[in-house]
């Protein structure tokens, strides 16, 4: 069991969090023909914007308020409704999804009433929903202000009240760490027992890295605005990642489509309870593919122990994440430590790890305490941390800027567990050169000195 | 007070833009009221201070801010170091919620003592942000308490981002090493062929490419403002007897108010392409032997060039029958509208339009000179961006790194000229390193596989296969 350490501290060194709005604007381009737009300064946005250029390699759509010294101080409503008609007039999207951010949410206005004057003023906006998450960079952070946009798309878009709930179909909400790749694995893994998936938001039909033939403003793609309005008849809904309980409580509440959270879908024990699940949902039993895919993690889980036992990692990433992959490398006998994470988001779950501690830090004090890691999991950020211990990095999580394919890394389900398993294991021989052998263990090691002795920094 | 050195920046006698603008336009200062919500692009003022100033590499660059203007942003620039990493730390107060409500300073103050008591930072400098300027926490007198007790120059940089446009925070910059920093120190060594280069941040290594010339010929570079810099040079930076001016706008105050304060003289220049790099580095010495240099060193500055350009020919020849004819969409902007272009037009490649965004008058005679008024364009929309190069009316698009999917979209090459480029394109050694990726990227086998249709459907087209 672990402690959740949150030290104040006056400074973060190598920052570990993103900010809320970033995970807002995220959220949003996973729904189609989207225009993500921050209320504040033009650097909020420009800031967002190129971090995720860089994670994903495709262009981003985001604009940006511009409030200046004078509009952050009088009020910026006038440039929030300013840049909502230039947009629909320019890029004629079918959603604008706003993100506050810490500059307008200083000064503090009632945004949603904003909003509904800007309605009201500008008929001609009738055609485009307009939908708006409170993410102060002060509170949180990608995890969280993901949630809340999608926790706004529900309040905002979805129609309440009870509808006729259509057999089968089942209201996915993934959390920030689910990727694209993830998204067409769940799908399929859903889809094999029959039922019909509707994704909120899906990443894996607009940032999947594709190449639609023609110049579009907007998001590419992702769930279809039909889709979203009528969520309601969902059978049921499931929450991918601790983060994704409040959403899914809204819809709820909203609608009243019953919820089932599943704080990963990574792992042998966390795919099994899915599987449980959409087959009691389904009322058949597992299909020969799903039963295939299990058995071959099994194999994988056999022939990657040996890589597993007697190896401690250092894990940064947001809480959902590192709570799954975290969790993986215990099962198969890793040790763990230092686990750090940005916020607080999923201490509930974190706080079963096999370690001492969990802590909300940064990668400085990763780095600080990483001395005898074999491994660092964690996302690009975490590279100078490697460099100066001489640890290896294996990247994984928000934001991978220097490597290709971050859309398409899958960890859930059987096959995204086995890959990762098999990943993991050669990362782990890597270093083990042409000495190891995988029909012996590891011979006897010297003691190694965990979160002691601090690495030079500088 | 930050609206005093606005007001100094919005008036700068130097810049062209300034120059031609009535005196009601300047005092309502630099294109921050031109921001159109719904319609902006670029960095803010923060940003581009940072820009300017995080080059320094024994430095500490503190962000007191909220997660969003260091989490995001850390960790992005190809400044290269030759020695010290420091700069590259990502270090930020993280303001949380209720540091807003009761104010960051004793936070600030212990952040920069934790700093500086574990990485002995030759210097801190402590960037203000939107948020701690909103809530009326005064950097200012945290800085100088802080200096005072710990004995380290802790620098304020006053420029949060809603006061303007990343070019406005390059000025900011300049504004806070002229206020905290050139001056304050006495180089060990002075020589009267010393020199400071304004404006190059050393991107990828580029101020490596040009240095052993200037070497070779007996300059000495005091500092580079800010490129791989040491605080110390920047803070001797005075006694220099040139300054050059490298990237046109972001520093000219910098110059300016040297050559005010300490008479040395500037000139603007640019080291892509080879008659800018020779007429630079030329016109480095002659300025120098002006000022009682041993006439020797322009000898030797014009050997040294003629010999570096005529290495560079040589080396181009094999290029040079690949590229010519062939056709680029430049999209940058500032100095780089004509640095850049000047360069590509040395390769024999056509420019079929250029885009003049943030630059100043002078640039854009220089582009008129270069490739005429038609070629010319303000800004070029993604959309016709995105025509030009599906419809073969540019082979190549050279831009930064936000508008490379314009090109690869349309499957078109594209080549990285912006501030995140991985390769140095400075100097004789930098233009042909610039041409061999051009014709890399021109003549790579990809372009031909991803346009032809799949084999299977016959009805193939663009819009089908989203």
């Amino acid at each position: 069991m672990a402690e959740i350490i949150r030290r104040s501290r006056p400074v973060s060194v190598n920052p570990l969090k993103s900010s809320a709005p970033l995970g807002a604007a995220m959220a949003f381009l996973g729904v189609e023909r989207t225009m993500p737009l921050f209320h504040g300064s033009q650097g909020c946005t420009a800031f967002g914007m190129v971090l995720l250029v860089r994670h994903f390699k495709e262009a981003i759509p985001l604009q940006t308020t511009a409030l200046t010294e004078i509009t952050a101080i009088l009020g910026g409503m006038d440039n929030l409704e300013q840049a909502i008609q230039n947009l629909a007039k320019r890029a004629q999207p079918k959603l604008i999804g706003i993100a506050t951010t810490g500059l307008a949410e200083t000064r503090g206005e009632d945004f949603m009433g904003d909003l509904a004057l800007i309605r009201r003023r500008n008929p001609d906006l009738a055609n485009t929903a307009l939908v708006l998450a409170s993410t102060p960079d002060m509170v949180g952070g990608l995890s969280e202000g993901w949630a809340k946009a999608v926790t706004a798309l529900i309040e905002q878009v979805v129609e309440p009240g009870p509808r006729l709930r259509r057999k089968g179909r089942v209201a996915v909400l993934p959390g920030s760490h689910i990727t694209a790749g993830d998204i067409d694995e769940l799908t399929q893994l859903i889809e094999a027992f029959g039922l019909t998936p509707v994704v909120v938001p899906d990443l894996s039909r607009s940032l999947d890295g594709h190449v639609p033939g023609e110049w579009i403003q907007g998001s590419l793609g992702g769930t279809t605005l039909e889709e979203l309005r009528t969520l309601g008849s969902a059978q049921v809904a499931i929450a991918l990642g601790s983060a994704m309980q409040a959403p899914a409580a809204a819809l709820e509440r909203l609608t009243g489509v019953p919820y089932q959270l599943f704080d990963r879908v990574t792992g042998l024990s966390a795919v099994d309870r899915l599987v449980s699940f959409l087959s009691d949902m389904a009322g058949v039993p597992a299909p020969p593919r799903v039963r295939r895919q299990r058995s071959q993690l099994l194999d994988a889980m056999l022939d990657g122990h040996f890589h597993f036992g007697g190896r401690q990692v250092a894990l940064a990433g947001e809480g959902d994440l590192v709570w799954a992959v975290g969790r993986l490398l215990a099962d198969l006998g890793a040790g763990l430590g230092p686990v750090v994470v940005p916020t607080t988001l999923g201490q509930e779950y974190l706080a079963q790890l096999p370690c001492a501690e969990v802590l909300v830090s940064d990668l400085g004090e990763l780095e600080d305490r990483a001395a005898g890691c074999d491994l660092i999991i964690g996302p690009s950020h975490a590279r100078q941390a490697s460099e100066r211990t001489g640890i290896p990095l294996f990247r994984l999580g928000f934001p991978i800027f220097d490597r290709l394919g971050a859309a398409h890394v899958v960890t859930a389900g059987y096959r995204g567990t086995r890959d990762l398993i098999f990943r993991l294991a050669n990362a782990f021989q890597e270093q083990d050169g042409e000495a190891f052998d995988t029909l012996h263990t590891h011979a006897p090691r010297e003691e190694s000195d965990h979160g002691s002795a601090p690495a030079s920094v500088g | 007070m930050l609206t005093d050195t606005l007001a100094s920046v919005f008036e700068e006698p130097a810049c062209p833009t300034n120059r031609a603008k009535s005196a009601a336009e300047k005092k309502k200062g630099c294109s921050v009221k031109a921001l159109t919500p719904g319609a902006a692009a670029g960095g803010c003022a923060f940003d581009g201070a940072k820009i300017a100033l995080q080059p320094i590499v024994d430095a500490i660059h503190l962000v007191h801010a909220p997660i969003a203007c260091e989490g995001n942003g850390w960790d992005n620039r190809h400044a290269f170091s030759s020695g010290p990493q420091l700069y590259r730390l990502g270090v930020t107060t993280d303001l949380t919620d209720l540091d807003v409500i009761h104010g960051g300073e004793q936070k600030l103050y212990k952040a920069i003592r934790q700093v500086i008591e574990r990485h002995s930072p030759a210097a801190v400098f402590v960037y203000q942000t939107c948020v701690p300027a909103l809530a009326g926490d005064d950097v200012e007198a945290v800085c100088k308490a802080a200096a005072l007790k710990f004995g380290t120059p802790v620098i304020p940089v006053n420029a949060p981002g809603m006061v303007g446009t990343k070019n406005l925070g390059n000025r900011l910059g300049g504004e806070t090493l002229l206020k905290h920093v050139i001056g304050t120190m006495e180089p060990e060594v002075s020589t009267d062929a010393d020199i400071n280069i304004i404006g190059d941040y050393n991107l990828a290594g580029e101020l490596w490419q040009v240095k052993p010339l200037l070497e070779a010929i007996g300059l000495r570079v005091q500092a580079c403002i800010t490129g791989d810099a040491r605080y110390r040079d920047v803070a001797g930076a005075h006694r220099a007897r040139v300054n050059m001016m490298v990237c046109s706008q972001a520093m000219i105050n910098v110059a300016r108010t040297m050559e005010e304060r300490w008479g040395i003289p500037w000139f603007e220049g640019s080291f892509y392409g080879i008659a800018d790099t020779t007429n630079a580095i030329v016109t480095m010495a002659r300025l120098c032997v002006e000022r009682g240099a041993d006439p020797a060193l322009l000898t030797r500055a014009e050997a040294v060039t003629a010999e570096g350009a005529a290495r560079a020919w040589r080396r181009l020849g094999p290029y040079l029958p690949r590229l010519t004819g062939k056709k680029a969409l430049v999209y940058t902007g500032g100095h780089k509208s004509w640095s850049m272009v000047s360069a590509v037009q040395e390769l024999g490649m056509e420019v079929v339009k250029t885009s003049v965004r943030k630059a100043t008058v002078e640039d854009k005679e220089r582009v008129i000179d270069l490739v005429g008024s038609d070629a010319m364009v303000d800004d070029i929309p993604a959309k016709e961006m995105f025509r030009m190069l599906s419809t073969g009316e540019a082979d190549i698009l050279m831009s930064g790194g936000r508008s490379q999917f314009v090109a690869l979209k349309a499957k078109a090459p594209w080549i990285d000229v912006n501030q995140e480029r991985h390769f140095a394109y400075a100097g004789y050694d930098g233009i042909v390193e610039f041409a061999h990726r051009v014709d890399l990227s021109i003549a790579n086998p990809v372009w031909q596989a991803v346009r032809s249709p799949a084999p299977w459907d016959a009805d193939w087209s663009d819009e089908g296969e989203a």
